[in-house]
Protein backbone atom coordinates (compact mmCIF):
# COMPACT_ATOMS: atom_id res chain seq x y z
CA UNK A 1 0.00 0.00 0.00
CA UNK A 2 1.41 3.63 -0.94
CA UNK A 3 1.95 6.21 1.78
CA UNK A 4 0.04 8.90 2.05
CA UNK A 5 2.38 10.64 4.57
CA UNK A 6 5.81 9.66 5.09
CA UNK A 7 7.94 11.72 7.52
CA UNK A 8 11.91 10.94 7.16
CA UNK A 9 14.30 11.81 9.93
CA UNK A 10 12.60 15.13 10.71
CA UNK A 11 14.99 17.69 12.58
CA UNK A 12 13.48 20.59 14.50
CA UNK A 13 15.91 23.46 15.50
CA UNK A 14 14.42 27.04 17.12
CA UNK A 15 16.81 29.64 17.74
CA UNK A 16 17.04 31.71 20.55
CA UNK A 17 19.05 34.32 22.70
CA UNK A 18 21.24 32.00 23.95
CA UNK A 19 22.23 29.53 20.65
CA UNK A 20 20.05 26.98 19.65
CA UNK A 21 17.75 24.32 20.91
CA UNK A 22 16.81 21.04 19.48
CA UNK A 23 13.16 20.14 19.95
CA UNK A 24 12.99 17.14 17.17
CA UNK A 25 15.83 14.40 17.36
CA UNK A 26 14.73 12.37 13.88
CA UNK A 27 11.68 11.59 14.01
CA UNK A 28 10.38 8.91 11.24
CA UNK A 29 6.69 8.01 11.27
CA UNK A 30 4.56 6.87 7.81
CA UNK A 31 0.33 6.96 7.46
CA UNK A 32 -1.12 4.92 4.77
CA UNK A 33 -3.94 5.30 2.72
CA UNK A 34 -6.89 4.70 4.84
CA UNK A 35 -5.01 4.20 8.03
CA UNK A 36 -5.36 5.52 11.45
CA UNK A 37 -2.50 6.09 13.35
CA UNK A 38 -1.91 7.64 16.45
CA UNK A 39 0.76 10.00 17.77
CA UNK A 40 1.30 9.59 22.23
CA UNK A 41 3.10 11.36 24.28
CA UNK A 42 3.06 13.73 27.24
CA UNK A 43 2.98 17.92 26.43
CA UNK A 44 5.69 19.03 25.22
CA UNK A 45 7.31 16.04 23.43
CA UNK A 46 6.91 17.34 20.10
CA UNK A 47 3.59 15.85 19.15
CA UNK A 48 2.23 19.22 17.85
CA UNK A 49 5.11 20.77 16.18
CA UNK A 50 4.90 17.57 14.42
CA UNK A 51 1.72 18.54 12.88
CA UNK A 52 2.14 22.01 12.24
CA UNK A 53 5.35 20.98 10.52
CA UNK A 54 3.53 18.61 8.12
CA UNK A 55 0.87 21.68 6.99
CA UNK A 56 4.00 23.83 6.63
CA UNK A 57 2.80 26.43 9.19
CA UNK A 58 5.95 26.19 11.24
CA UNK A 59 8.62 26.82 8.69
CA UNK A 60 7.25 30.25 8.31
CA UNK A 61 8.53 31.19 11.53
CA UNK A 62 12.03 32.73 11.40
CA UNK A 63 12.83 31.15 14.67
CA UNK A 64 12.19 27.85 13.10
CA UNK A 65 14.63 25.67 11.59
CA UNK A 66 13.33 22.28 10.01
CA UNK A 67 15.55 19.46 8.31
CA UNK A 68 14.31 15.98 7.21
CA UNK A 69 12.21 14.54 4.54
CA UNK A 70 8.30 15.09 4.12
CA UNK A 71 6.49 13.35 1.41
CA UNK A 72 2.59 13.46 1.13
CA UNK A 73 1.26 11.41 -1.47
CA UNK A 74 4.67 10.75 -2.72
CA UNK A 75 5.14 14.18 -3.67
CA UNK A 76 7.88 15.88 -1.55
CA UNK A 77 6.42 18.76 0.07
CA UNK A 78 9.90 20.48 0.45
CA UNK A 79 10.26 20.98 -2.75
CA UNK A 80 6.84 22.53 -3.28
CA UNK A 81 6.39 26.89 -3.11
CA UNK A 82 4.90 28.48 -0.22
CA UNK A 83 1.78 28.64 -2.73
CA UNK A 84 1.83 24.90 -3.67
CA UNK A 85 1.97 24.52 0.11
CA UNK A 86 -0.99 26.09 0.71
CA UNK A 87 -3.15 25.15 -1.73
CA UNK A 88 -2.44 21.99 -0.15
CA UNK A 89 -4.33 23.20 3.11
CA UNK A 90 -7.90 22.77 3.47
CA UNK A 91 -7.78 20.65 0.49
CA UNK A 92 -5.92 17.81 0.47
CA UNK A 93 -4.99 17.97 4.37
CA UNK A 94 -7.22 18.89 6.84
CA UNK A 95 -7.31 19.38 10.75
CA UNK A 96 -9.13 19.30 13.69
CA UNK A 97 -8.01 21.28 17.14
CA UNK A 98 -8.68 20.45 20.63
CA UNK A 99 -11.50 23.37 21.36
CA UNK A 100 -13.90 23.25 18.45
CA UNK A 101 -15.73 26.91 19.75
CA UNK A 102 -13.02 28.59 19.44
CA UNK A 103 -11.54 26.98 16.26
CA UNK A 104 -14.60 29.01 14.54
CA UNK A 105 -15.02 32.90 14.01
CA UNK A 106 -17.11 34.07 16.67
CA UNK A 107 -18.66 37.03 14.28
CA UNK A 108 -19.99 34.50 11.23
CA UNK A 109 -22.45 32.02 10.76
CA UNK A 110 -21.92 28.74 10.51
CA UNK A 111 -23.04 28.73 7.17
CA UNK A 112 -21.05 31.68 5.92
CA UNK A 113 -18.10 29.76 7.32
CA UNK A 114 -18.75 26.25 6.15
CA UNK A 115 -19.50 28.20 2.28
CA UNK A 116 -15.88 29.50 3.04
CA UNK A 117 -14.38 25.79 3.69
CA UNK A 118 -15.88 24.53 0.88
CA UNK A 119 -15.12 27.63 -1.60
CA UNK A 120 -11.50 26.13 -1.12
CA UNK A 121 -12.24 23.51 -3.59
CA UNK A 122 -14.58 25.28 -5.62
CA UNK A 123 -14.54 28.76 -5.61
CA UNK A 124 -17.24 29.53 -7.68
CA UNK A 125 -19.59 27.95 -5.42
CA UNK A 126 -23.28 29.79 -4.95
CA UNK A 127 -23.91 30.35 -1.55
CA UNK A 128 -27.42 28.30 -2.20
CA UNK A 129 -25.23 25.40 -3.48
CA UNK A 130 -22.74 25.86 -0.71
CA UNK A 131 -25.82 25.57 2.12
CA UNK A 132 -27.19 22.56 0.25
CA UNK A 133 -24.08 20.61 0.96
CA UNK A 134 -23.05 21.56 4.09
CA UNK A 135 -26.77 20.26 5.27
CA UNK A 136 -25.87 17.16 3.51
CA UNK A 137 -22.51 17.37 5.20
CA UNK A 138 -23.93 17.83 8.42
CA UNK A 139 -26.86 14.72 8.47
CA UNK A 140 -23.50 12.84 7.97
CA UNK A 141 -22.46 13.96 11.48
CA UNK A 142 -26.25 13.67 13.04
CA UNK A 143 -27.31 17.45 12.81
CA UNK A 144 -30.94 17.18 11.64
CA UNK A 145 -32.06 20.45 12.05
CA UNK A 146 -29.16 21.44 10.02
CA UNK A 147 -31.00 25.13 8.43
CA UNK A 148 -30.83 26.64 12.07
CA UNK A 149 -27.26 25.14 12.63
CA UNK A 150 -26.47 26.78 9.35
CA UNK A 151 -28.33 30.17 10.60
CA UNK A 152 -26.41 30.28 13.79
CA UNK A 153 -23.23 31.74 15.27
CA UNK A 154 -20.69 29.68 17.00
CA UNK A 155 -21.46 30.81 20.57
CA UNK A 156 -24.84 29.81 20.25
CA UNK A 157 -24.02 26.21 19.44
CA UNK A 158 -22.83 23.79 22.31
CA UNK A 159 -19.33 22.55 22.46
CA UNK A 160 -20.50 18.96 20.98
CA UNK A 161 -22.50 20.50 18.10
CA UNK A 162 -19.27 22.85 17.37
CA UNK A 163 -17.16 19.34 17.49
CA UNK A 164 -19.53 18.00 14.79
CA UNK A 165 -19.49 21.37 12.70
CA UNK A 166 -15.90 21.18 13.06
CA UNK A 167 -15.53 17.53 11.52
CA UNK A 168 -18.26 18.21 8.80
CA UNK A 169 -15.76 21.18 8.09
CA UNK A 170 -12.55 19.09 8.43
CA UNK A 171 -14.23 16.58 6.04
CA UNK A 172 -16.24 18.52 3.06
CA UNK A 173 -13.74 18.61 0.86
CA UNK A 174 -12.70 14.96 1.22
CA UNK A 175 -9.18 15.72 1.97
CA UNK A 176 -6.42 12.19 1.88
CA UNK A 177 -5.10 13.23 5.40
CA UNK A 178 -6.67 15.02 8.23
CA UNK A 179 -4.90 15.69 11.59
CA UNK A 180 -6.58 15.48 14.65
CA UNK A 181 -4.23 17.55 17.57
CA UNK A 182 -6.28 15.94 20.73
CA UNK A 183 -9.82 16.65 19.51
CA UNK A 184 -12.35 17.77 22.10
CA UNK A 185 -9.95 17.32 24.84
CA UNK A 186 -12.02 20.86 25.92
CA UNK A 187 -15.04 18.96 25.51
CA UNK A 188 -16.54 16.00 28.11
CA UNK A 189 -16.20 13.01 28.20
CA UNK A 190 -19.32 11.92 26.91
CA UNK A 191 -19.61 14.22 24.12
CA UNK A 192 -15.81 13.37 23.36
CA UNK A 193 -17.10 9.78 22.95
CA UNK A 194 -19.67 10.53 20.68
CA UNK A 195 -18.21 12.84 18.43
CA UNK A 196 -14.83 10.68 17.84
CA UNK A 197 -17.32 7.55 17.61
CA UNK A 198 -18.80 9.58 14.62
CA UNK A 199 -15.04 10.56 13.28
CA UNK A 200 -14.45 7.41 13.62
CA UNK A 201 -17.59 6.38 11.12
CA UNK A 202 -16.61 9.19 8.67
CA UNK A 203 -13.09 8.72 8.09
CA UNK A 204 -13.87 4.80 7.69
CA UNK A 205 -16.30 5.58 5.11
CA UNK A 206 -14.82 7.97 3.34
CA UNK A 207 -11.22 6.45 3.01
CA UNK A 208 -9.66 9.54 4.88
CA UNK A 209 -6.00 8.39 6.33
CA UNK A 210 -5.89 10.25 10.15
CA UNK A 211 -3.04 11.36 12.08
CA UNK A 212 -4.54 11.08 15.20
CA UNK A 213 -2.04 13.04 18.16
CA UNK A 214 -3.24 12.64 21.61
CA UNK A 215 -2.28 11.75 25.28
CA UNK A 216 -5.25 10.01 25.92
CA UNK A 217 -4.65 6.58 26.01
CA UNK A 218 -8.15 5.11 26.14
CA UNK A 219 -9.11 7.02 23.41
CA UNK A 220 -5.84 6.17 20.98
CA UNK A 221 -6.32 2.12 21.84
CA UNK A 222 -10.01 2.89 20.76
CA UNK A 223 -9.38 4.99 17.33
CA UNK A 224 -6.04 3.94 15.88
CA UNK A 225 -4.57 1.14 13.81
CA UNK A 226 -1.10 2.08 15.06
CA UNK A 227 0.41 3.90 17.17
CA UNK A 228 4.19 6.26 17.62
CA UNK A 229 4.71 6.97 21.28
CA UNK A 230 6.90 10.16 21.73
CA UNK A 231 9.47 11.53 24.54
CA UNK A 232 11.09 14.37 24.00
CA UNK A 233 11.54 14.69 20.60
CA UNK A 234 11.94 11.16 19.44
CA UNK A 235 9.64 8.35 18.78
CA UNK A 236 10.49 5.30 21.41
CA UNK A 237 7.94 3.03 20.24
CA UNK A 238 5.98 2.04 17.13
CA UNK A 239 4.19 -1.00 15.90
CA UNK A 240 -0.02 -1.69 16.08
CA UNK A 241 -1.94 -0.82 18.38
CA UNK A 242 -2.69 -4.10 19.90
CA UNK A 243 0.97 -5.10 20.04
CA UNK A 244 1.68 -1.65 21.87
CA UNK A 245 -1.11 -2.23 24.36
CA UNK A 246 -0.66 -5.93 25.25
CA UNK A 247 3.00 -6.04 25.41
CA UNK A 248 4.75 -2.39 25.86
CA UNK A 249 8.31 -2.89 24.94
CA UNK A 250 9.60 0.46 26.13
CA UNK A 251 10.45 2.26 29.56
CA UNK A 252 8.49 4.66 28.80
CA UNK A 253 5.30 3.68 27.05
CA UNK A 254 5.10 1.23 30.40
CA UNK A 255 5.00 4.36 32.44
CA UNK A 256 2.63 6.45 30.30
CA UNK A 257 0.39 3.01 30.71
CA UNK A 258 0.20 3.31 34.55
CA UNK A 259 0.67 6.80 34.28
CA UNK A 260 -3.72 6.53 33.73
CA UNK A 261 -5.70 7.18 36.88
CA UNK A 262 -8.40 3.87 36.76
CA UNK A 263 -11.74 4.16 37.33
CA UNK A 264 -11.45 1.53 40.06
CA UNK A 265 -9.33 3.94 42.03
CA UNK A 266 -6.24 3.04 43.51
CA UNK A 267 -4.97 6.72 43.98
CA UNK A 268 -2.94 9.03 41.68
CA UNK A 269 0.22 7.04 40.75
CA UNK A 270 3.65 8.38 40.72
CA UNK A 271 5.40 9.50 37.39
CA UNK A 272 9.22 9.86 37.38
CA UNK A 273 9.77 12.05 34.67
CA UNK A 274 13.40 11.88 33.49
CA UNK A 275 13.92 8.01 34.30
CA UNK A 276 17.60 6.85 32.22
CA UNK A 277 15.65 4.05 30.93
CA UNK A 278 13.19 6.61 29.03
CA UNK A 279 16.60 7.35 26.80
CA UNK A 280 16.68 3.59 25.83
CA UNK A 281 16.58 2.91 21.68
CA UNK A 282 13.77 2.62 20.22
CA UNK A 283 11.19 -0.40 20.45
CA UNK A 284 9.98 -1.60 16.75
CA UNK A 285 7.00 -4.29 17.16
CA UNK A 286 6.83 -6.82 14.20
CA UNK A 287 6.01 -5.74 11.13
CA UNK A 288 5.49 -2.22 12.66
CA UNK A 289 8.22 -0.45 10.06
CA UNK A 290 6.66 -0.59 6.36
CA UNK B 1 -30.76 47.33 14.66
CA UNK B 2 -34.47 47.47 16.08
CA UNK B 3 -32.80 46.33 19.64
CA UNK B 4 -30.38 49.13 19.42
CA UNK B 5 -32.73 51.94 19.11
CA UNK B 6 -35.07 50.50 22.21
CA UNK B 7 -31.91 50.30 23.89
CA UNK B 8 -30.64 54.03 22.87
CA UNK B 9 -34.01 55.09 23.61
CA UNK B 10 -35.02 53.41 27.51
CA UNK B 11 -31.82 54.89 29.24
CA UNK B 12 -32.78 58.59 30.01
CA UNK B 13 -28.63 59.98 29.56
CA UNK B 14 -28.44 58.35 25.85
CA UNK B 15 -31.76 59.86 25.42
CA UNK B 16 -30.44 63.44 25.69
CA UNK B 17 -26.56 62.08 23.90
CA UNK B 18 -29.08 60.90 20.83
CA UNK B 19 -31.43 64.42 21.13
CA UNK B 20 -28.06 66.80 21.55
CA UNK B 21 -26.55 64.82 18.50
CA UNK B 22 -29.22 64.98 16.19
CA UNK B 23 -30.03 68.77 17.08
CA UNK B 24 -26.42 69.72 16.35
CA UNK B 25 -26.25 67.44 13.40
CA UNK B 26 -29.43 68.90 11.99
CA UNK B 27 -28.78 72.37 12.70
CA UNK B 28 -25.53 72.18 10.82
CA UNK B 29 -27.15 70.65 7.66
CA UNK B 30 -29.96 72.66 8.13
CA UNK B 31 -28.34 76.23 8.90
CA UNK B 32 -29.20 78.14 5.61
CA UNK B 33 -32.87 77.57 6.24
CA UNK B 34 -32.79 78.43 10.74
CA UNK B 35 -30.36 80.82 10.82
CA UNK B 36 -32.08 84.45 10.84
CA UNK B 37 -29.51 86.06 9.18
CA UNK B 38 -27.78 83.47 6.25
CA UNK B 39 -25.35 85.73 4.96
CA UNK B 40 -23.77 86.37 8.57
CA UNK B 41 -21.90 83.79 8.06
CA UNK B 42 -19.54 86.17 6.00
CA UNK B 43 -17.61 89.29 6.62
CA UNK B 44 -20.51 91.43 6.73
CA UNK B 45 -20.53 94.50 9.13
CA UNK B 46 -23.48 95.74 10.47
CA UNK B 47 -22.79 98.96 12.70
CA UNK B 48 -25.90 99.64 13.62
CA UNK B 49 -26.37 96.22 16.12
CA UNK B 50 -22.86 95.74 17.01
CA UNK B 51 -21.84 94.29 20.44
CA UNK B 52 -25.42 93.87 22.07
CA UNK B 53 -26.58 91.39 24.63
CA UNK B 54 -29.45 88.92 23.81
CA UNK B 55 -32.56 91.04 22.05
CA UNK B 56 -35.84 89.53 20.32
CA UNK B 57 -33.57 90.13 17.10
CA UNK B 58 -30.51 88.29 17.72
CA UNK B 59 -31.29 85.64 20.56
CA UNK B 60 -27.92 85.04 21.15
CA UNK B 61 -26.79 88.50 20.63
CA UNK B 62 -24.20 90.20 18.20
CA UNK B 63 -20.92 90.12 17.64
CA UNK B 64 -18.06 92.97 17.37
CA UNK B 65 -19.22 93.70 13.84
CA UNK B 66 -22.90 93.24 14.84
CA UNK B 67 -23.17 89.67 12.90
CA UNK B 68 -25.54 87.38 14.70
CA UNK B 69 -24.09 84.92 17.13
CA UNK B 70 -27.20 82.43 16.47
CA UNK B 71 -26.39 82.42 12.97
CA UNK B 72 -22.94 82.05 13.36
CA UNK B 73 -22.95 79.42 15.54
CA UNK B 74 -25.35 77.20 13.54
CA UNK B 75 -22.43 77.30 10.59
CA UNK B 76 -19.85 76.78 13.10
CA UNK B 77 -21.69 73.41 14.18
CA UNK B 78 -21.32 73.01 9.79
CA UNK B 79 -17.76 73.25 10.48
CA UNK B 80 -16.69 71.24 13.39
CA UNK B 81 -19.19 68.51 11.74
CA UNK B 82 -17.18 68.19 8.73
CA UNK B 83 -13.49 68.05 10.57
CA UNK B 84 -14.50 65.72 12.86
CA UNK B 85 -16.20 63.71 9.90
CA UNK B 86 -13.06 63.76 7.96
CA UNK B 87 -10.69 62.78 10.21
CA UNK B 88 -12.97 60.00 11.42
CA UNK B 89 -13.29 58.72 8.30
CA UNK B 90 -9.42 58.72 7.50
CA UNK B 91 -7.53 58.50 11.04
CA UNK B 92 -9.26 55.47 11.73
CA UNK B 93 -8.58 52.98 8.56
CA UNK B 94 -4.50 54.09 9.12
CA UNK B 95 -4.63 53.15 12.36
CA UNK B 96 -6.71 50.33 12.15
CA UNK B 97 -4.55 48.67 8.90
CA UNK B 98 -1.09 49.51 11.07
CA UNK B 99 -2.60 47.57 14.48
CA UNK B 100 -4.22 44.80 12.18
CA UNK B 101 -1.13 43.87 10.42
CA UNK B 102 1.05 44.36 13.58
CA UNK B 103 -0.61 42.53 15.52
CA UNK B 104 -1.19 39.62 13.44
CA UNK B 105 2.51 39.79 11.50
CA UNK B 106 4.22 40.00 14.63
CA UNK B 107 8.19 40.03 14.33
CA UNK B 108 10.08 42.86 12.31
CA UNK B 109 6.46 44.00 11.12
CA UNK B 110 5.73 44.88 14.64
CA UNK B 111 8.53 46.65 15.80
CA UNK B 112 8.16 49.05 12.71
CA UNK B 113 5.08 49.61 12.77
CA UNK B 114 4.56 50.15 16.55
CA UNK B 115 7.47 51.96 17.15
CA UNK B 116 6.60 54.34 14.19
CA UNK B 117 2.73 54.58 16.21
CA UNK B 118 5.25 55.59 19.26
CA UNK B 119 7.20 58.25 18.04
CA UNK B 120 3.82 59.79 17.01
CA UNK B 121 2.46 58.90 20.71
CA UNK B 122 5.69 60.56 22.59
CA UNK B 123 4.79 63.83 20.98
CA UNK B 124 2.01 65.71 23.41
CA UNK B 125 -1.12 65.78 20.99
CA UNK B 126 -1.72 69.31 20.77
CA UNK B 127 1.58 69.93 20.21
CA UNK B 128 2.46 68.27 16.74
CA UNK B 129 -0.68 69.65 16.03
CA UNK B 130 0.39 73.39 16.62
CA UNK B 131 4.05 72.33 15.04
CA UNK B 132 2.28 70.99 12.01
CA UNK B 133 -0.10 73.97 11.86
CA UNK B 134 2.88 76.46 12.19
CA UNK B 135 4.37 75.09 9.29
CA UNK B 136 2.19 74.50 7.27
CA UNK B 137 -1.15 77.30 6.23
CA UNK B 138 -3.57 77.60 8.53
CA UNK B 139 -6.49 76.51 6.40
CA UNK B 140 -9.57 73.79 7.23
CA UNK B 141 -7.65 71.69 5.00
CA UNK B 142 -4.47 71.58 6.82
CA UNK B 143 -6.40 71.17 10.28
CA UNK B 144 -7.44 68.43 9.80
CA UNK B 145 -4.48 66.76 8.01
CA UNK B 146 -2.97 67.94 11.65
CA UNK B 147 -5.50 66.59 13.47
CA UNK B 148 -5.58 63.10 11.73
CA UNK B 149 -2.09 63.43 12.35
CA UNK B 150 -2.28 63.31 16.19
CA UNK B 151 -5.42 60.95 16.12
CA UNK B 152 -4.42 58.02 13.99
CA UNK B 153 -1.69 56.22 16.29
CA UNK B 154 -4.68 56.02 18.88
CA UNK B 155 -6.83 53.49 16.73
CA UNK B 156 -3.44 51.84 16.19
CA UNK B 157 -2.82 50.77 19.57
CA UNK B 158 -6.46 49.41 20.37
CA UNK B 159 -6.19 47.27 17.23
CA UNK B 160 -3.02 45.95 17.48
CA UNK B 161 -3.98 45.08 21.22
CA UNK B 162 -7.24 42.81 20.13
CA UNK B 163 -5.65 41.35 16.86
CA UNK B 164 -2.78 40.34 19.20
CA UNK B 165 -4.98 38.31 21.42
CA UNK B 166 -7.35 37.37 18.68
CA UNK B 167 -4.50 36.04 16.47
CA UNK B 168 -4.44 33.11 19.45
CA UNK B 169 -7.33 32.97 18.84
CA UNK B 170 -8.48 28.70 17.42
CA UNK B 171 -10.57 30.37 14.51
CA UNK B 172 -7.48 32.20 13.45
CA UNK B 173 -5.04 28.96 13.37
CA UNK B 174 -7.83 27.18 11.71
CA UNK B 175 -7.77 29.67 8.87
CA UNK B 176 -3.96 29.09 8.27
CA UNK B 177 -4.44 25.87 8.59
CA UNK B 178 -7.05 25.46 5.38
CA UNK B 179 -4.56 27.62 3.79
CA UNK B 180 -6.53 30.88 3.81
CA UNK B 181 -4.30 33.74 3.16
CA UNK B 182 -2.52 36.88 5.36
CA UNK B 183 -5.09 39.05 4.00
CA UNK B 184 -8.28 37.22 4.17
CA UNK B 185 -7.14 36.52 7.91
CA UNK B 186 -6.46 40.20 8.85
CA UNK B 187 -9.18 41.74 7.24
CA UNK B 188 -12.00 38.96 7.12
CA UNK B 189 -11.18 37.12 10.35
CA UNK B 190 -9.58 39.45 12.33
CA UNK B 191 -10.98 42.58 11.53
CA UNK B 192 -14.90 41.77 12.33
CA UNK B 193 -14.23 41.35 15.49
CA UNK B 194 -11.95 44.71 16.12
CA UNK B 195 -14.90 46.45 14.52
CA UNK B 196 -17.11 47.15 18.05
CA UNK B 197 -14.32 48.51 19.64
CA UNK B 198 -13.46 51.13 16.49
CA UNK B 199 -16.98 52.14 16.33
CA UNK B 200 -17.60 52.39 19.77
CA UNK B 201 -14.01 54.58 19.36
CA UNK B 202 -15.09 56.75 16.86
CA UNK B 203 -18.43 57.82 18.30
CA UNK B 204 -16.25 58.73 21.42
CA UNK B 205 -13.84 60.38 19.90
CA UNK B 206 -16.27 62.71 17.73
CA UNK B 207 -16.73 65.19 20.72
CA UNK B 208 -13.37 64.89 21.48
CA UNK B 209 -12.06 66.16 17.55
CA UNK B 210 -14.62 68.30 18.17
CA UNK B 211 -12.01 69.77 21.26
CA UNK B 212 -9.12 69.58 19.95
CA UNK B 213 -10.26 71.01 16.25
CA UNK B 214 -11.81 74.09 18.34
CA UNK B 215 -8.35 74.69 20.84
CA UNK B 216 -6.62 75.35 17.57
CA UNK B 217 -8.51 77.93 16.40
CA UNK B 218 -8.63 79.08 19.60
CA UNK B 219 -5.20 79.47 19.34
CA UNK B 220 -5.54 80.99 16.07
CA UNK B 221 -3.84 77.77 14.41
CA UNK B 222 -7.42 76.55 12.62
CA UNK B 223 -10.23 78.26 10.29
CA UNK B 224 -9.43 81.22 9.39
CA UNK B 225 -11.89 84.54 10.10
CA UNK B 226 -14.51 85.53 8.18
CA UNK B 227 -15.40 81.69 7.96
CA UNK B 228 -17.35 81.17 12.00
CA UNK B 229 -15.59 78.50 14.61
CA UNK B 230 -16.48 78.49 17.84
CA UNK B 231 -12.75 78.35 18.80
CA UNK B 232 -12.40 81.39 17.30
CA UNK B 233 -15.12 82.64 18.31
CA UNK B 234 -14.23 82.11 21.85
CA UNK B 235 -10.84 83.35 21.42
CA UNK B 236 -12.39 86.67 19.92
CA UNK B 237 -14.64 87.00 22.59
CA UNK B 238 -12.56 86.75 25.58
CA UNK B 239 -10.79 89.98 25.62
CA UNK B 240 -14.08 91.13 26.52
CA UNK B 241 -15.66 89.47 29.50
CA UNK B 242 -17.21 89.85 31.24
CA UNK B 243 -18.92 92.91 30.07
CA UNK B 244 -19.89 91.60 26.36
CA UNK B 245 -20.32 87.82 28.06
CA UNK B 246 -22.33 85.95 25.27
CA UNK B 247 -19.35 86.54 22.96
CA UNK B 248 -18.03 83.68 24.82
CA UNK B 249 -20.44 81.83 26.99
CA UNK B 250 -22.51 81.09 23.53
CA UNK B 251 -20.21 79.46 21.84
CA UNK B 252 -18.99 77.88 24.39
CA UNK B 253 -22.05 76.33 25.36
CA UNK B 254 -22.47 75.22 21.71
CA UNK B 255 -18.95 73.26 22.36
CA UNK B 256 -20.40 71.76 25.55
CA UNK B 257 -23.56 70.57 23.92
CA UNK B 258 -21.87 69.05 20.78
CA UNK B 259 -19.03 67.08 22.94
CA UNK B 260 -21.50 65.91 25.43
CA UNK B 261 -24.13 64.43 23.07
CA UNK B 262 -21.24 62.71 21.52
CA UNK B 263 -20.13 61.18 24.66
CA UNK B 264 -23.14 60.27 25.68
CA UNK B 265 -24.25 58.15 22.72
CA UNK B 266 -20.80 57.30 22.57
CA UNK B 267 -21.36 55.68 26.13
CA UNK B 268 -24.53 53.83 24.75
CA UNK B 269 -23.07 52.55 21.65
CA UNK B 270 -20.21 50.63 24.18
CA UNK B 271 -22.77 49.10 26.03
CA UNK B 272 -24.83 47.95 23.30
CA UNK B 273 -22.54 46.37 21.51
CA UNK B 274 -20.63 44.92 24.33
CA UNK B 275 -23.65 43.05 24.90
CA UNK B 276 -23.68 41.75 21.61
CA UNK B 277 -20.05 39.99 22.24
Amino acid sequence: MSDVLEIRDLRLRFRGYSGTSEVLHGISLNIRAGERVALVGESGSGKSVTARIVLGLLQELPSAQVDGGLFFEGEDLNRLSRRQWRALRGTSISMIFQDPTSSLNPVFTIGTQFAEVLRRRDPKLSREAADERAGTLLQSVSIHDHSRVLGAYPFQLSGGMNQRVVIAMALANRPSLLIADEPGTALDVTVQAQTLKLMHELVERSGTAVLFISHNLGVVREFADRVFVIYRGRIVEQGPTRAIFEDPGHAYTRALMAAVPRITGGGLPDFNDSESAFLDPMVVHGGGKA
Amino acid sequence: MKRTIVILLRNPLSLLGAVLVAAVVLSAVLADYIAPFPEHRGAVVDFVHFNQGPTARNVMGTDLVGRDLFSRILYAFRISLILGVVVLAIAPPIGTLVGLFAGYLGGRAEFVLMRLTDVFLSIPPLVLAIAMMGVLEPTLMNAMLAVTAMWWPWYARLVYNIARSEREEGYVLAAEVIGASTLHITLREILPNCLPAIITKMTLDMGFVIIIASSLSFLGLGVQPPTPDLGSMVAEGARYLPDSWWLTVFPGLAILIAVFGFNLVGDALREILGADQ
